[in-house]
């Protein structure tokens, strides 16, 4: 007892070993109560869905549902192509190019998702003739670019592939 | 007093002896009690019914529900037309809600008036937020389960709310959602909770009280009395009374929302099946929540207007310590007394354009209410409390109440007569 503080003794190693082994036990029975609640395997089966695109007429869209949320696939006009691709980048609140954002000019895939709180914004409404999100007000360009309003980002593009010219795979 | 209390029957000593129920039970009928608590204070026992009633119409509920996205709804509906009752049950728990966030605004501007968030009543406060933070979880959860448009909508924007988080955003609102949006796992995992939470909150009330009952209750001039003293009453049966008789006018209001405006609280939307392809034109939640998303909406940035959302929340828990007046009253507070009614206005300012769209005129109000609200807790009550002169507070309770009136000079008068 005389210099009890100067260097752990045996009984405080035996406490701090008891006190990781609880700790790493604890931590390994949570994380299945936590981890539980992620996507399981059959929501990540339904991954990737094929759609027919060639019903779809210049200036329409369809909206296909994937992974529980809706897509957009717009045939583009022309015009609403040169309006997506003259914009002057530094205007843009999330600059993007338009050749980024579609593979194919004339198709435009994206998740109709608003950045902002997740609602599905209007087609063909809002100040840029994109489309216009109801719940808090995003206006988005014919390209799917956040040109003003809450929504930080613009609208996200899916990873998606041309099978053929009438077949486009998302996911 | 109650500590030293013997049961007169014997089986009485024999059990008390073993658990002490009628020692707590004495306690609870001898509480001493100020003698001046007006109708304000009945509201303590009216969120206690409401609890009560919402648990046993839930658990009623519960038995004929079915959480399932694609049974949800019609289930809502088999309650509704098929279940004996069901139709009353239902307008009971979806009424009561409103009826409950009604009664808790009132209980919560009534401490805020009162001061009874001071010291020493610090931790009763702060285990009320907290309830005042489960239940608005609860609400939520529970107007999810229908599964109308405005369930499903309202989910969506409020747990998109957390992908403001920077970096981790997007990972927690996946595990929220269990998938990639709103949808089956999303709507059963808020059943099991939505059911969970209300014992949660018992639990934090039953704390509440408990806190409650080592200060005893604050009162409307605010003052430390002596207890038991001539300023009190015991609880059984004087303030019992007092609360039944409130209980009961507040029971009539209810009964009139259930049974002839059942809907009107509610969104006609939500008698639409949940489309997760078609949002509704305009997005309201319920109106206990409107001036928080007020606030959200003022807002231009994402996460900017998570941040102000939530801070408006837990500002008040740090309310105890902003507040260094004097006196704990807002009776004696002449000035405060006004920036008090101001910051109720601005609250229900708040809710009003938090049901309007976000635009013009009403985008200006709820960004002059948000800085006001926040003003109020970091600038006016600060400041306030240290320089402002209150009026002279009375020695007892029995002061002004002999005087015939609450008015602090009637007291002094009072006092020199003596």
């Amino acid at each position: 007892m005389n210099k009890p503080e100067k260097k752990g003794n045996r009984r405080d190693f035996i406490f701090t070993a008891s006190y990781t082994v609880g700790a790493i036990g604890i931590g390994a029975t949570l994380w299945p109560l936590i981890d539980q609640m992620n996507p399981d395997t059959s929501v990540k089966a339904l991954a990737s869905t094929e759609v027919d695109i060639s019903q779809i007429e210049p200036g329409k869209s369809v909206t296909v549902l994937w992974r529980g949320k809706p897509v957009f696939i717009k045939r583009r006009t022309q015009e609403e192509i040169v309006e997506a691709q003259s914009v002057n980048l530094k205007e843009l609140p999330h600059p993007e190019k338009d050749q980024d954002r579609a593979k194919k000019p004339e198709w435009l895939v994206m998740l109709g998702i608003c950045t902002h709180l997740g609602c599905v914004p209007l087609s063909d409404k809002g100040e840029y003739n994109g489309w216009f999100c109801p719940c808090h007000g995003s206006h988005y360009d014919t390209s799917g670019r956040i040109r003003k309003g809450p929504a930080p980002t613009n609208m996200e593009i899916p990873k998606y592939t041309f099978i053929d010219d009438n077949t486009i795979k998302i996911g | 007093m109650s500590e030293n209390y013997v049961p007169s029957s014997k089986f009485g000593k024999w059990f008390n002896d073993r658990l002490p129920l009628l020692t707590l039970s004495k306690h609870l009928t001898d509480y001493p009690t100020p003698k001046n608590l007006n109708y304000w204070w009945t509201f303590g026992g009216i969120l206690t019914f409401c609890l009560i009633s919402q648990i046993i119409t839930g658990i009623v509920l519960g038995m004929h529900y079915v959480a399932h996205a694609d049974m949800a709804f019609n289930s809502i509906e088999h309650i509704m037309r098929d279940v004996n009752y069901g139709w009353l049950i239902r307008y009971i728990h979806s009424n009561g809600a409103s009826m409950f966030f009604l009664a808790v605004y009132i209980h919560i501007f009534r401490s805020l008036f009162y001061g009874s968030y001071r010291s020493p009543r610090e931790i009763i406060w702060i285990l009320g937020m907290l309830i005042y933070l489960l239940m608005m979880a609860t609400a939520f959860m529970g107007y999810v389960l229908p599964w109308g448009q405005m369930s499903f909508w309202g989910a969506t924007v409020i747990t998109n709310l957390f992908s403001a988080i920077p970096l981790v955003g997007e990972s927690i609102t996946t595990w929220l959602w269990g998938g990639y949006s709103v949808d089956n796992p999303t709507l059963t995992r808020f059943f099991s909770l939505h059911y969970l939470f209300p014992f949660l909150i018992l639990g934090l009330v039953v704390l509440h009280i408990w806190a409650l009952h080592v200060p005893g209750n604050n009162n409307p001039i605010g003052i430390d009395i002596k207890k038991p003293s001539k300023d009190t009453v015991p609880f059984h049966p004087y303030i019992t009374i007092k609360d039944l008789f409130a209980l009961l006018i507040f029971m009539i209001i209810f009964s009139g929302f259930i049974f002839f405006a059942p809907n009107i609280l509610g969104h006609s939307d939500n008698y639409i099946e949940a489309n997760p392809l078609v949002t509704p034109k305009h997005i309201v939640p319920e109106w206990y929540l409107l001036p928080f998303y007020a606030i959200l909406r003022a807002v231009p940035d994402k996460l900017g207007g998570v941040v102000l959302m939530l801070g408006s929340i837990f500002i008040l828990l740090a309310l105890p310590w902003l507040d260094s007046s004097k006196v704990r009253s807002t009776v004696f507070r002449p000035l405060y007394k006004k920036f008090f009614w101001l910051l109720v206005i601005d609250v229900l300012a708040l809710g009003y354009v938090g049901a309007m769209p976000a635009e013009g005129i009403y985008l200006l109000i709820a960004r002059v209410g948000t800085i006001y609200y926040f003003a109020h807790f970091l600038i006016v009550l600060p400041l306030l409390s240290r320089i402002e002169k209150t009026e002279p507070v009375p020695l007892s309770i029995s002061e002004p109440v002999l005087g015939g009136m609450l008015k602090p000079e009637m007291a002094r008068i009072d006092r020199e007569n003596v």
